[in-house]
């Protein structure tokens, strides 16, 4: 997978966190940190959802919370992306037997990246960034056409 | 004049100033906040009920990630409980990787809030500095663990990894760095004017009000309670060492209870965890690791016992406490989690009581708390498809109850 080199676009990202244990939380604001620091191409977290491009979502969606990612993610301009951090947002994971879940987040809304990993590694996570761009490039590609 | 009626400010459980679900209603009056209450429970993840049908090798994954900022505190609690009931004496080496990693994930935790919290002022460029510093102390816990975060270290009757050679070089590089490094942090938190001025006197916390709610950890040093659980109460190698319990006299000034307190203590914890980390490295005695490792024959210790135990650990935010029953089964019969932040949140209501809604941010921040730690108090009955949340007063009488049954 290659970056093309029309770079227009910063990623805005809202993170959502649906019952996550917060462990993908942190190395999210670690990927934001000096050491890696996507901000210099653009990407960084916003406060609302009407501002952002991509819905970063972790915790394995717990049922207070279906309603709350479905109305952010109506919420949302379109062309947006779905980013799902760590194992329990993909699968559940350990949290998979528990009575209060309703995910994961893939059978509450459509996801186009998945990040695995409990929890992903700032660098995993950032990849998924790149991906969501490549994704947004090729949306792009096929509307010009 | 007319006269306006008090206007009410809900937030959350998904909001911009929130880093975790939890819902905040806020009763206001011009700027002035006039009664707070806040509605917990949106990342209950039924983990005990979950407990309850797992063996304890099992469910030490699953109190990793119960939290994962203090992903060591629950599994050393649980573990600590667990090897009471079986009776397994720990290896003396374990004991000291066990404290160690505990101080790191201090460190790291103290680092974290530190850099929130400045961030809640608008200090953008302290929050950086924090949280670039903070990645030194993330690559010393991922060398000994091989994990940033949920480290999956602890193992019932031990550790399930040495620390190398190759960690004991790179755990003195960063201490020495960070010896370094705590001047700078010190004259940044404590001395800055914007700081200073930003939390001195607000969100206070008297000595009586921090007694009369139980609160735990540095939330209840930075108003004067001399409480800290390695002190009074010694664990893993902790009784090894010459403590005492940091309270805000350690800067040289009265105890006021307010938000700067409790960057005072935080910071200094920082100092105090360094310092025992060394002590621990140059003590740190040869022999086993495990109490037995066959994970096999843990379990079947683990099956023959019965017996009830507690098992504290003072987290970075205060004391947590694990309580477990097993009866000749490979899952436990109970098992209940105190986390601490579940000891501080009720203080919300009285330290918001009186402020400005812009100092909202860093009062919540200042306890530290930890939501994905405390959300255990949503009970659904399936059955009857209703949800019911207990109130405090419920789960105050609920916890006295417990209280006296453990006691028995």
């Amino acid at each position: 997978m290659k970056l093309t080199t029309s770079f227009n676009r910063s990623l805005w990202v809202f993170h959502f966190n649906s019952g996550s244990c917060n462990g993908c939380d942190i190395e999210i604001v670690a990927s934001l940190t000096p050491r890696y620091d996507p901000e210099r191409f653009g990407v960084k977290l916003v406060g609302s959802p009407r501002h952002a491009d991509v819905l970063l979502v972790t915790g394995p969606v717990t049922n207070q919370m279906v309603d709350r990612l479905q109305r952010i993610y109506a919420q949302m301009p379109e062309p947006k992306i779905v980013m799902v951090v760590g194992t329990c947002a993909q699968s559940g994971g350990v949290f998979s037997t528990s009575y209060n879940l309703a995910g994961p987040v893939d059978q509450i809304i459509s996801v186009d990246v998945y990040v695995p990993g409990c929890a992903p590694r700032p660098e995993a996570i950032i990849q998924g960034v790149v991906t969501a761009i490549a994704k947004f490039e090729r949306l792009h590609g096929s509307a010009k056409q | 004049m007319t006269k306006k009626a008090p206007y009410i400010v809900p937030i959350g459980p998904i909001h911009p100033a929130l880093k975790e679900p939890v819902h905040i209603e806020l009763t206001v009056v011009g700027e002035e906040v006039i009664s707070a209450e806040f509605t917990p429970g949106q990342t209950h993840r039924g983990i005990e009920w979950m407990g309850l049908s797992r063996n304890p090798v099992q469910i030490i994954h699953l109190t990793d990630r119960i939290c994962g900022i203090c992903g060591v505190t629950h599994s050393l609690a649980f573990a600590r409980a667990v090897e009471q009931i079986a009776d397994i004496a720990v290896p003396e080496r374990a004991d000291y990787i066990r404290t160690i990693i505990a101080e790191f994930e201090r460190i790291q935790s103290h680092l974290l809030w530190a850099g929130v919290a400045a961030h809640e002022l608008g200090f953008d460029t302290l929050f950086y500095l924090t949280w670039r510093v903070r990645e030194e102390v993330m690559d010393v816990i991922e060398c000994i663990t091989g994990n940033r975060v949920s480290y999956d270290i602890i193992q019932i009757g031990g550790v399930r990894r040495d620390i190398a050679e190759v960690c004991t070089e790179q755990i003195r590089k960063c201490l020495d760095n960070y010896k370094g490094l705590f001047g700078k942090l010190k004259e940044l938190f404590l001395e800055d004017t914007v700081i200073n001025s930003r939390c001195k006197g607000i969100g206070i916390l008297s000595f009586e009000d921090a007694m009369a709610y139980s609160t735990v950890g540095p939330t209840a040093r930075a108003s004067g309670c001399i409480a800290d659980l390695r002190v009074d109460y010694p664990y893993a190698a902790y009784g090894d060492l010459n403590l005492k319990p940091i309270v805000p006299t350690v800067y040289g000034h009265d105890v006021n209870g307010d938000t700067y307190d409790r960057i005072v203590v935080r910071i200094f914890e920082i100092a105090q965890s360094i310092e025992i980390i060394e002590e621990c490295l140059t003590n740190l005695p040869t022999g086993p690791i495990l109490w037995e490792e066959k994970v096999a024959k843990i379990l079947a210790a683990c099956k023959k016992t019965e017996g009830e135990a507690v098992g504290r650990h003072e987290a970075p935010r205060g004391e947590c406490l694990h309580y477990v029953a097993m009866d000749k089964a490979d899952a436990p019969i109970a098992w209940k989690v105190k986390a601490s932040s579940y000891s501080n949140l009720h203080v919300w209501p009285l330290i918001l009581k009186g402020a400005q809604l812009a100092d909202i941010p860093i009062i919540v921040a200042s306890i530290d708390p930890c939501i994905s730690c405390t959300d255990r108090v949503a009970v659904t009955d399936v059955g009857a498809g209703k949800t019911k949340i207990f109130t405090k007063e419920e789960l105050t009488k609920m916890s006295y109850e417990k209280t006296r049954r453990m006691q028995k």
